[in-house]
């Protein structure tokens, strides 16, 4: 990864020179090339689970309702209401007018298709827990449905307004998920012209987009997108450098200072909504009892010091994490969070008293930053916890860290973007298979708090759920995420925290 | 001849039977494809659903079994990930993968052949120095800090050729360069060696005490000879290129065989995996074949006597 990183830094430097001659071209010819760094082979959004697959349905698709990038308000989009009329049931009056690609009028049983279809096992959806908890939608009248939910779900409305993308009911009975990949029809800002799956897609702006469209509320004007893969970073780089592309995302920070110096390329840092933790196997089930240790768990969260980190590896808008969750979720009530401030003398008594006053050995997994790891293995190592650093995959180390077998986990989350905290707590605290507390009273509570839509009463319950497993350390928070972009000159973009960036919204300037 | 042909044959079909049950025991034994199937935040129950959706749950040999058999009626399966036909995917992806390994192994023998004869023709010189030290950096070089190199100079700077895709012949220009150049030296070495070997052998000093012209010897009478390893390395060449393009069709954004295997091994998409594995192994073993019916003709020696 250094070496890689040195020689990107290399093809930066190297061509930076030549540039001021550059001419670009995508903006005379109205297309806006950007990158996608993991190939998407079904576009079909609820057989595909990837981040660039999520990005391009939100510009070819719509959802019931939107939900606005910088309130986090949910605002009408395929639906103008919604309600709840009980703890399981929700109640949507759709918007009249609404055009398809392929000319089809919007109505309820597009609505009541997509949903009873993705939701059925039997199809196979990929993404089940987006769909998993949808009882049966049902046609109340035209342009009126009712979803009905399997048990309370209180951050319903987060996945309503994000991954519930609507599809044209009658095309995709008959052409079904295969279909829509190979021809997608939707009702969004843009429409597919062309793709190779899993290669490239062309997008066009669909001047027939519904008016009033919250999309649309920032503007956007540029005709066509041209999406196509290009999976490594120093290529994206290249690229962006000799004019292939326009845009891109995720410069490592060393990289985006040198771009910045570009005449023609302005840089861009904003914060994401990604967090970035330190998951500990408190179970002893990867074989380190040390763990078990409620002491040696708090020496770790203290021999941290994350501000120095941000600093001066992680840099940006990133901020220090004190909670397991993101800051804006509904339930992330960072004053309830045991703080651990960086104390190195407080850690190694810790340790002592814990009986480790020697150390131990250790393994950590990661797959993010080396340098990052790297710091966490010398921060550890000051207290005497020898850290052997396996830096691999990160579907290797998920499917590692299901089985059991990861003391250590350096994780990273963007939790599908949402703004609920109870996705989290699901997903680490219930004995799921992510777990690697198994804390009972915590699994009790986040259970209570999934069975009550009272917002009050969740928050009673997310309290103590954050207070406790920050005492317990089950977790070392270390910061959120934030993202370089690099774009050219002639573009407008503004970037939004939710990590979903809206090329609707782009302009050439 | 026949005989020899069918020897090959059979144990071509052998190796590729080893080579399957070893993928697909290797595969299976390394991760568990319902956690892949089952995504994110999948709760346990979730997981033990898919394991009997899919089968996972029954016995490795029975799902081998299985597998092979319906490898034998033409069906690789459904991928995991992308619910499709493997057989679909991998015809998507091939082509990319056959082209660039079809270039790269034309520029590698086009450079290697002409570059190792005029290196043992004039051995010790500066042209075989040349000859050597072109060899020894294509061999020190990492491919993909090789393909930065190229980018950097043709792509960036020049801009004469563009620097990712596979829409146009231009675009195979640079990873063509990449991987051809990195199996290349062996190919140079051998060609170099053998022509230096035949060169001093009794038939070629014959062939110039009759007066044939040293071209004429050179090409029609030693390089016959020492063409034959390089017959044979070439075809391993070739399945390398196949099966090991990975690194370049990721810099240079090509979705070929490499990047599919990539991915699907990232994702336990264990059809996929086990069709690619097979289909090179496959190619493998139908190349060595070619090589070395090939080289039977070349050499009545060889097939004489079988070996």
């Amino acid at each position: 990864m250094k070496r890689r990183q040195l020689l990107q830094s290399a093809a930066v430097m190297a061509a930076g020179a030549m540039l001021p001659r550059s001419a670009w071209a995508n903006k005379a010819a109205d297309t806006l090339n950007v990158p996608l760094t993991f190939g998407i082979e079904n576009i079909d959004r609820y057989y595909n689970s990837v981040v660039d697959g999520g990005i391009l349905a939100r510009h070819i698709w719509d959802t019931l309702i939107y939900r606005d990038p910088v309130t986090f308000a949910y605002k009408p989009a395929l639906a103008t209401a919604w309600r709840w009329t009980d703890d399981k049931t929700l109640e949507f009056d759709l918007r009249q007018g609404v055009k398809f690609h392929n000319g089809d009028d919007f109505s309820a049983d597009d609505v009541i298709f997509t949903l009873n279809f993705v939701s059925n096992p039997a199809n196979k959806a990929t993404g089940q827990d987006n769909v998993n908890f949808i009882e049966k939608a049902e046609k109340l009248s035209d342009y009126k449905v009712r979803v009905q939910l399997k048990h309370s779900f209180p951050p319903a409305l987060e996945y309503v307004s994000g991954e519930w993308p609507i599809y044209p009911g009658k095309y995709y009975e008959r052409v079904g998920p295969r279909g829509m990949g190979e021809k997608p029809v939707g009702t969004g800002p843009y429409r597919v012209v062309s793709l190779v799956p899993s290669r490239e897609f062309v997008l066009e702006r669909f001047d027939e987009h519904y008016k009033d469209s919250p999309k649309l509320e920032k503007g956007g004007n540029i005709p066509r997108i041209k999406a196509r893969l290009l999976p490594d970073m120093a290529t994206q780089v290249a690229e962006l450098l000799g004019g292939g592309i326009d845009w891109m995302w995720y410069v490592p920070a060393d990289q985006a200072e040198q771009l910045a110096q570009m005449p023609n390329l302005t840089v861009v840092n904003e914060e994401v909504f990604r967090t970035g933790s330190l998951v500990i196997d408190a179970t002893g089930r990867s074989g380190v009892p040390a763990l078990k240790d409620k002491r040696v768990r708090k020496a770790i969260a203290y021999a941290i010091n994350r501000q120095e980190m941000i600093d001066n590896l992680v840099k940006g808008k990133s901020k220090r994490l004190d909670v397991p969750c993101y800051p804006t979720q509904f339930g992330c009530n960072a004053a309830k969070a045991v703080v651990y401030d960086f104390n190195v003398q407080k850690a190694k008594d810790l340790m002592k008293e814990a009986g480790f006053a020697d150390g131990f050995s250790v393994d950590m997994y990661a797959w993010r930053s080396r340098e990052w790891s790297e710091a966490i293995v010398a921060y550890l190592a000051a207290i005497g916890i020898r850290v052997n650093l396996q830096q691999m995959d990160y579907f290797a180390i998920r499917d590692l860290m299901r089985s059991g077998k990861t003391p250590i986990t350096f994780i990273d989350d963007g939790y599908y973007r949402l703004n609920d905290s109870a996705t989290i707590w699901q997903r680490f605290f219930a004995k799921a298979p992510d777990d690697q507390a198994h804390d009972d009273e915590v699994k009790a509570w986040v259970e209570a708090a999934a069975r009550i839509n009272d917002p009050a009463k969740r928050q009673e319950f997310y309290d103590r759920i954050i207070a406790k497993v920050t005492d317990e350390a089950y977790w070392a928070p270390l910061f959120t995420f934030s993202t370089n972009y690099a774009f050219t000159k002639d573009l407008a973009f503004t970037p939004n925290i939710d990590e979903m960036p809206r090329w609707y919204n782009a302009r050439w300037t | 001849m026949a005989r020899y042909l069918v020897q090959r044959l059979l144990l071509a079909l052998g190796v590729i039977v080893f080579v399957s049950a070893l993928t697909f025991a290797l595969t299976e034994a390394t991760v568990d494809p319902a956690l892949a199937v089952a995504g994110e935040g999948a709760t346990e129950e979730a997981i033990q659903q898919i394991r009997r959706q899919y089968g996972f749950d029954r016995p490795l040999v029975e799902r081998y079994l299985g597998w092979l058999g319906g490898i034998a009626s033409g069906d690789l399966g459904e991928s995991y990930r992308m619910r499709r036909p493997v057989a679909d995917i991998i015809g998507e992806h091939l082509p990319v993968t056959l082209k660039l390994g079809f270039l790269s192994l034309a520029f590698a023998i086009l450079v290697a052949i002409p570059l190792g004869v005029l290196a043992a023709v004039r051995q010790n010189t500066w042209i075989d120095r040349f000859a050597l030290s072109v060899s020894v950096i294509g061999q020190a070089l990492p491919n993909f800090l090789f393909a930065l190199l190229l980018i950097i100079v043709f792509g960036v700077n020049l801009r004469w050729l563009p620097i990712s895709g596979s829409g146009t012949w231009q675009h195979f220009v640079m990873p063509t360069i990449a991987l051809g150049y990195y199996a290349m030296p062996a190919l140079m070495r051998l060609t170099r060696s053998g022509m230096i070997e035949a060169l001093e052998a009794d038939y070629v000093r014959t062939a110039l005490a009759k007066g044939l012209s040293p071209g004429t010897v050179v090409f029609r009478h030693a390089l016959q000879n020492a063409i034959l390893p390089v017959v044979s390395l070439g075809a391993v060449q070739f399945g390398f290129m196949l099966g090991g393009s990975v690194i370049i069709e990721v810099v240079f954004g090509l979705n070929g065989l490499g990047y599919l295997a990539r991915e699907s091994i990232r994702r336990a998409d264990l059809p996929v995996v086990q069709s690619i594995v097979l289909l090179i192994s496959f190619f493998y073993v139908v190349l060595i074949l070619l090589a070395d019916v090939l080289n039977g003709l070349l050499d009545p020696r060889i097939r004489s006597t079988g070996a």
